[in-house]
């Protein structure tokens, strides 16, 4: 539906996207992630046509748009602060964009009753923009671009000015409006839980570059890059190296022992340096020393980061300055954990837990 | 010991020099209309008898009626006109990126500074050079030189505020340029435009320079206020006018500020 084909802007010495790349199909939920300064909104305003291509293509449908005016691309965006007009009602915000379409004037009725509906507000037609909430104000935002049937809906971070639990809400409402109405969305956000909950696919982008683009499935588990397995979630990282041969291949990390590899980093051999990455929740905290066969290390609770369903436990081990982090579910009754800020532990980790990545 | 009342709490020697600044100001002001219903011809006390005279007399000279006329006519004219190209000028300065933008918009902003006998002086001569009959006309365009720079100042913070998004909005919903200016560049501005038009208007009305360098046989209010001038007995008719002038103007200061904005932030500031 939207092809990206190396397309750069920049802004003077700026270059805020570099020779980016993408083919975002039909139908799909489609983010752009990345840090404040990645490049994401500016590829987004490329796309819309508020901002001009330096080079490169981007083709909407099958046509080439990028010297078309926002005006002239069969796209519509749902604004960072809604930018809904203060001059009109809800009823005309919605409508504003029907008269160019040739709709005529009951049928504009009709169809802006039908949204007020679907964005459950039909009675605040008369309202002003002044006497609505941040959530509301975001579904009549929503409610204003999607009236015009547009082909790809563009999302610049639509749920940042919202509180936790109103934009959880409206993810989970923005997944179902898309998949009922079968249209593209491309979406910007900065907030990796959201990109991972809404889409099908997700491009992680870093100084102006897409570095990944995956499932987020793909992205939490085979990250490719150290910056994707430190955006997306969190993680620990060893600096490693290869050891042995085909099967017996073991990864020896700084510190703490070896561990066997699990068909992971196939095309590295024995001296390799590698980085290898693992999930706090991958890893597991005994009070006591743990049977063979894996392989345990010693360590030290340094910190305990409580969050109600669960917790983070930091324990520092011997040769190693920055601290591990083990997740851990809070239990109910006894929590294992409760104080237990300075307790011997022993940490272990599986084979599979370990994804190895290229050095720094 | 007095109890403290907070970081913001009331500052007397503040309102004291309030209060001197809002006497020194308006004090002289105020003795206008005072002699304005005043019978004797002399501005001194004491007062003789309050009288309307001096109002029912201004409305029976002809050639002030046609004075007055005539500023209404080129303030009209100069409001208009001044807003109508201010308004390109000030959506440029707030919209685009363009090189030497800053000292452009200070260069633009020079007459406001320069010594109006200056500028008038200037443009009479320009004028000559070209062989051009002096009129309201002239005076007209004089005005608008001086006038142009206040409203791009008036409009300039409007536009800015209305903002770069909501335009972009628009455009985005399917409305070219053109539409989207008169969808909603212009109603949301719209405030910001009749503040300028009232200021423009005020500015003119009163404005002197320009008027007693570059009008011919018609002569506008204020020139007409100079020539009176010089016969005492007419004075206390100008009274009467300015009184009339001094309300109407704070009446179009008031409602253009009030549309503008200015009072807003101190309303702000005690609600909080």
């Amino acid at each position: 539906m939207i092809s990206v084909r190396n397309v750069s802007k920049s802004f003077g010495k700026v270059n805020a996207v570099r020779d980016v790349s993408l083919d975002i199909g039909a139908g799909e939920f489609f983010s752009l992630l990345g840090a404040s300064g990645s490049g994401k909104t500016t590829l987004l305003r490329v796309i819309a046509g508020f901002e001009g291509v330096t080079s490169g293509k981007i083709l909407i449908d099958g046509q080439e748009m990028q010297d078309s005016p926002p005006h002239m691309r069969p796209i519509n965006m749902v604004f960072q602060n809604y930018a809904i007009f203060p001059h009109l009602n809800v009823r005309d915000n919605i409508a504003y964009g029907l008269p160019r379409l040739g709709v005529p004037k009951p049928e504009q009725a009709r169809m802006v009753d039908e949204m007020l509906e679907m964005i459950a507000l039909p009675e605040y037609g008369k309202r002003r923009a002044s006497q609505l909430s941040g959530g509301q104000m975001q579904r009549v935002a929503l409610a204003r671009a999607l009236v015009l049937k547009p082909k790809v809906l563009l999302l610049d971070e639509p749920l940042g000015a919202l509180d936790k639990q109103l934009r959880e809400q409206m993810q989970l409402e923005l997944r179902g409006l898309q998949r009922r109405m079968g249209i593209t969305f491309l979406l910007v956000t900065h907030d990796q839980e959201e990109a991972l909950t809404l889409s099908d696919r997700v491009a992680v982008m870093a100084d102006g570059a897409v570095i990944q683009v995956d499932t987020p499935a793909g992205l939490y588990d085979h990250p490719r890059s150290r910056a994707v397995a430190a955006f997306v979630g969190s993680m620990n990282f060893f600096d490693a190296t290869i050891r042995g041969q085909g099967d017996a291949r073991r990864a020896e990390i700084a510190g703490l022992g070896h561990q066997r590899l699990n068909g992971q980093a196939e095309a590295r051999s024995d001296g390799d340096r590698v980085l290898v990455a693992v999930r706090p929740e991958s890893l597991t905290l005994s009070p006591t020393a743990p049977e063979p066969p894996h392989p345990s290390v010693p360590g030290r609770v340094e910190a305990r980061q409580y969050l109600g369903g669960r917790q983070v436990l930091y324990v520092a081990v011997e040769g190693r300055a920055a601290p591990v982090a083990v997740a851990a579910v809070a239990q109910r009754d006894v929590d294992p954990w409760e104080n237990s800020e300075g307790r011997q532990v022993w940490l272990t980790w599986g084979p599979g837990a370990m994804i190895v990545l290229d050095p720094d | 010991m007095a109890r403290y009342t907070g970081f913001h709490r009331h500052n007397r020697p503040l309102a004291l020099y309030f209060g001197a600044f809002a006497v020194f100001i308006y004090l002289p002001i105020l003795f206008i209309p005072i002699f304005s219903f005043n019978s004797g011809w002399y501005v001194k006390f004491p007062l003789e008898s309050f009288t309307f005279y001096w109002y029912v007399d201004l409305f029976q000279r002809e050639t002030l009626m046609r004075a007055f006329w005539n500023s209404v006519r080129v303030a009209l004219f100069v409001s208009v006109f001044s807003t109508l190209f201010a308004i390109p000028a000030a959506l440029a300065i707030a919209r685009y990126r363009m090189p030497g933008k800053a000292p452009a918009v200070s260069f633009i902003a020079l007459p406001l500074v320069l010594p109006g006998i200056l500028m008038g002086t200037a443009i009479l001569g320009l004028l000559n050079w070209l062989d051009v009959t002096l009129s309201l006309a002239t005076v007209t365009l004089g005005q608008m030189v001086i006038c142009l720079p206040y409203a791009i100042s008036v409009l300039l913070p409007r536009f800015i505020d209305v903002g770069r998004v909501l335009e972009e909005a628009s455009a985005d919903l399917g409305d070219p340029p053109l539409r989207t200016f008169f969808r909603v560049t212009l109603p949301c501005s719209l405030p910001g435009i009749l503040a300028c038009l009232l200021m423009t208007f005020t500015i003119s009305f009163d404005e002197y320079f320009m008027a007693f360098f570059l009008s011919g046989a018609e002569i506008t209010l204020p020139i007409y206020i100079w020539n009176q001038l010089r016969f005492p007995d007419d004075f206390p008719s100008l009274l009467a006018l300015s009184t009339l002038i001094i309300t109407f103007s704070f009446v179009l200061v008031f409602a253009s500020l009030r549309l503008s904005g200015v009072g807003d932030s101190v309303n702000q500031e005690r609600s909080r």
